[in-house]
């Protein structure tokens, strides 16, 4: 019976190991590689993370395992008598503290790159491609008009839509995140990108399409009851064809129903 | 107070009641015994099996979300017909957010915090520290009864128009804040404040009961480094409380005026919410998470530490081997406790705060791992060497060392900013968060009350149930939450009444319900627990003084301890974790056995006077 929990403890470390092992073949795993290059670094840190959390893992367990096997206990044996080893402690403070240290001082630059305004690419800064406000339970996207720059106030010529981003693929966009109303969370899974979206505030958010697809935009803060349709769509495109897509947006909006008619 | 500073001298007696009746002889009526009792026993006994059916309640609601997750919109067995006649027997989404909202509510301030301080904490502290009742008995009843105006609102708040808190158990607002953001974020909010400001209260009361009593009360002989480490771990916890706590309490009424007062501390000005008025003012909305997480990341301590120290006594005991490196252990505690005020901004990495902040919460994040792997290494140095019993107690506490380490290194990839701003919001978090709160917390306190059952009712509880219990809830949690980190990995949102909607989430669904399964089984193996809990109440085996030969003053005392605790006061020699001594032939030494040739540095008598 002593030994069928040393066997019961592994039995579980192993098929935890398992799971991630079979996990990326069952489809339990990212949405794809990422679809932009901070996605790729931010998967990148994932690994580095899975190959140092899953050898501790496995050591522990082994450890455990070990333990389990050698020390269950027999009729009249006797545990060693000891209280502990100055030498130990300090060897496994220390290494687990470099072992943080390093993960800590590794990822600041992928963090930086994400979020510190210096370092965005400034021509995107300087011209964000649209501003986004979430609202109950929606996503209204503003448009400056084609060849304008995004104002901070809505101006007459800005175009209008709601649940449907585009933008331009492969390189470094910017939008200006807002909400209305609750609180939201601007994700988009395949970009590996995630920022709230906080009433009173209005903060930049970059990312960059590799490909010219169509990404899931997902509410990902608690907003409301209908939270989970809170679904919306983000539009990767060539920049000729989304330049393409706001002037079809553009006669598509001041459309007033008259040209045709006068044309007869 | 003669108790201040005990000395054997004076202590020599049965109890020491000057003015105090819990002291003296008399024989209490039933309602004063077992009602409004100011004996901590009974006391910690109530706080147990008040929370244990509490733990029903959480986990029935916890049933209710899988069941969505698994089967959205589809009728729910049993209940759905009561619930939800009028709309097809479905959960509706109102009413999922006020589940899961509900349950992490009831299973923090009704479950978890109060067994681990309530429970243990009033039924060890006096016995382990060789006290005969806590230091304040009557603030220590009112604490259990200040319990019970939270159930009552809690429970009512589903009645209320709009029904129960669904903001989640953070209740970040505005949606918290403004009456019309949600149906439920009218009467039922309101009445979700008032009562987490009454478990606030009823944790401070035991706070600053539990500081003094280990501060004043010990036997003589008992220093400090001579405490088990359940007893630091109380400790610990009530000074996170003391200082915490205070915090949400007044995070919470602010947010209350915010709602009937017309203030705004958390709200900007010209918010439009639901076609409400706007809001006028200037507040904000991130001032609640920094006040909250202020409160509720050492919260998240305070629903650990003690169950720390009580696996810690029963890894000693049942590996019959002195507690591996004690005093880095009681350090460790101290820094995990110390850090946790430092890291609260962890979880607001994608909140919009200053970046720049972040970073200083990340390092301070890493920094709290540091303690948690110590600790770890030191309960395997406390196996390793030793004569390993398996009895669940003990296999409880093998589970939680395990799947302590498991939260623990996901806590790693949150405290990675950039890979926290994909995991953030993500059933990631989720994982983590069941892994440290069940697979380790839960986990330990199913052991502490086999171990410490015998003490608390003289009789044993069916090992063999035990073990049923033990080995249908383990695969029962790791199947439900150990494919969470998959979930999260895959970007699932928590939160989400029906995640299917987005394409990405769809094939998902079949590891969904297996999960579900999972978790019922889990659920009904709890009545297990609730069975061999009641049965051997009334026709488990007698129990002795000491049944599991361990070292613990509170195995000095009769089973159970009668009005009082003990005979005579202990005095104690030594701290509790002398098992396999060479000094004598038994394989354990308790702390009150007085051995003639031992090396001792310290004469109990003058400790006393110091103490
Ligand atoms: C090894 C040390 C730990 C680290 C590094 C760590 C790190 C984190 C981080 C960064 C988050 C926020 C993630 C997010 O929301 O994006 C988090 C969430 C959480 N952690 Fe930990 N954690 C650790 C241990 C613990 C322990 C011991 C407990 C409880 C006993 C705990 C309970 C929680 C809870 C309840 C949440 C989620 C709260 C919520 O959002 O509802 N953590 N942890
Ligand atoms: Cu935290």
């Amino acid at each position: 019976m002593n030994r069928f929990w040393c066997l019961f403890f592994v039995a579980s470390a192993v098929l935890a190991v398992v799971f991630f092992y079979i996990g990326p073949a069952c489809g339990w795993w990212f949405p794809g590689v990422a679809a932009s290059p901070l996605g790729q670094q931010i998967d990148d840190l994932f690994y580095l993370i899975l190959a140092i959390t899953g050898v501790t893992f496995i050591g522990v367990h082994a450890v455990l395992g070990y333990i389990l096997w050698k020390f269950s206990g027999k009729e009249g044996k006797r545990s060693d008598f000891q209280h502990g080893s100055h030498t130990l402690e300090v060897v496994w403070s220390i290494v687990p503290a470099g072992v943080l240290l390093f993960i800590a001082l590794y990822q600041m630059d992928v963090w930086a790159a994400f979020r510190m305004k210096s370092r965005f690419d400034q021509e995107a800064l300087a011209n964000p491609i649209a501003e986004v406000t979430a609202r109950q339970f929606e996503w209204r996207i503003r448009y400056p008009a084609p060849g304008k720059v995004l104002q901070d106030t809505p101006q007459p010529d800005d175009l209008y839509t709601v649940n449907d981003l585009h933008a331009p693929a492969g390189k470094p966009v910017v939008i200006k995140l807002r909400s209305e109303d609750v609180l939201h969370s601007f994700f988009l899974p395949h970009l590996r990108v995630k920022q709230d979206a906080v009433p009173g505030l209005v903060i930049p958010v970059w990312f960059e399409a590799n490909e010219p697809k169509a990404y899931d935009l997902v509410c990902a803060e608690l907003c409301g009851w209908g939270h989970y349709k809170m679904r919306g769509q983000l539009t990767a495109q060539p920049q000729a064809d989304f330049d393409a897509y706001m002037k079809k947006l553009k006669e598509t909006q001041f459309d007033d129903g008259f040209k045709e008619a006068a044309d007869e | 107070m003669s108790t201040l500073n005990p000395t054997a001298g004076t202590l020599a007696g049965h109890g020491h009641g000057d003015g105090h009746s819990h002291g003296a002889h008399h024989n209490p009526g039933f309602i004063s015994k077992y009602i409004f009792s100011t004996d901590h026993k009974v006391i910690g006994i109530q706080f147990l099996i008040t929370t244990l059916l509490m733990l029903f309640v959480g986990g029935g609601l916890a049933l209710g979300v899988r069941w969505q997750l698994a089967f959205p919109w589809r009728e729910l067995p049993i209940f759905g017909r009561l619930i939800f006649g009028s709309q097809g027997a479905g959960i509706s989404p109102e009413f999922y957010t006020m589940m899961f909202t509900m349950h992490a509510t009831v299973m923090i301030f009704l479950v978890i915090i109060p067994i681990l301080a309530g429970a243990f904490g009033n039924f060890l502290i006096p016995l382990q520290i060789g006290a005969d009742d806590m230091a304040f008995p009557v603030l220590n009843m009112l604490s259990y009864w200040f319990m019970w105006p939270a159930i009552f609102l809690f429970g009512a708040s589903f009645f209320v128009e709009g029904g129960a808190a669904a903001g989640g158990w953070t209740s970040y607002p505005p949606l918290s804040d403004i009456q019309q953001a949600a149906p439920a974020s009218g009467m039922g909010q309101t009445l979700w404040l008032l009562a987490v400001t009454f478990v606030g209260v009823s944790s401070m009361m035991g706070s600053v009961n539990y500081m003094t009593t280990i501060i004043n009360m010990r036997a003589p002989g008992l220093t400090l480094f001579r405490l088990p480490m359940t007893i630091w771990g109380m400790f610990i916890t009530a000074i996170l409380q003391a200082f915490a706590l205070p915090v949400l309490t007044a995070a919470g009424f602010m947010l209350v005026f915010d709602r009937l007062l017309g203030t705004t501390f958390f709200v900007p000005g010209g918010l439009v919410v639901n076609n409400a008025a706007p809001t006028v003012g200037g507040g904000q909305a991130l001032l609640w998470q920094h006040l909250f997480w202020f409160y509720s990341h050492p919260a998240v301590y305070i629903m650990l530490l003690p169950a720390m120290g009580m696996v810690s006594d029963i890894l000693a005991c049942f590996s019959r081997k002195p507690l591996f490196g004690y005093r880095p252990m009681v350090y460790s505690m101290a820094a995990i406790a110390g850090l946790g005020f430092i890291v609260w901004g962890h979880h607001m990495f994608t909140s919009g705060m200053n970046p720049a902040l972040g970073m200083t919460f990340m390092v301070s994040t890493m920094m709290i791992a540091l303690p948690s792997a110590v600790k770890t290494f030191n309960w395997l140095g406390t196996m390793w060497g030793g004569n390993i019993q398996f009895t669940v107690p003990m296999i409880n506490a093998i589970a939680f060392v395990s799947m302590f380490v498991v939260g623990g290194l996901s806590g790693i990839w949150m405290a990675s900013v950039p890979t926290d701003i994909y995991f953030h919001d993500t059933y990631y978090i989720v994982a983590h968060f069941h892994y440290v709160l069940f697979g380790a917390t839960l986990f330990g306190v199913f052991g502490s009350i086999q171990f410490w059952f015998p003490k608390m009712f003289g009789r044993m509880m069916s090992e063999r149930l035990g073990k049923l219990h033990f080995i249908l809830t383990f695969i029962g949690f790791n199947g439900t939450f150990f494919p969470m980190h998959l979930l999260g990995i895959a970007g699932f949102p928590r939160r989400l009444a029906d995640p299917y909607q987005y394409p990405v989430f769809e094939h998902l669904r079949p590891l969904n319900q297996g999960m579900t399964y999972f978790a019922i089984l889990m659920g009904f193996a709890q009545f297990i627990l609730l069975f061999n809990f009641f049965y051997s109440m009334f026709k488990g085996k007698k129990a002795g003084r000491n049944p599991w030969n361990a070292n613990g003053l509170e195995w000095t005392a009769p089973s159970p301890p009668g009005h009082g605790n003990f005979e005579s006061v202990p005095v104690v020699y030594r701290g509790p974790y002398e098992y396999a001594s060479p000094l004598v032939e038994a394989d354990y030494l308790m702390q009150t056995t007085f051995v003639a040739h031992e090396d001792r540095h310290i004469d109990p008598d003058q400790i006393a006077h110091h103490a």
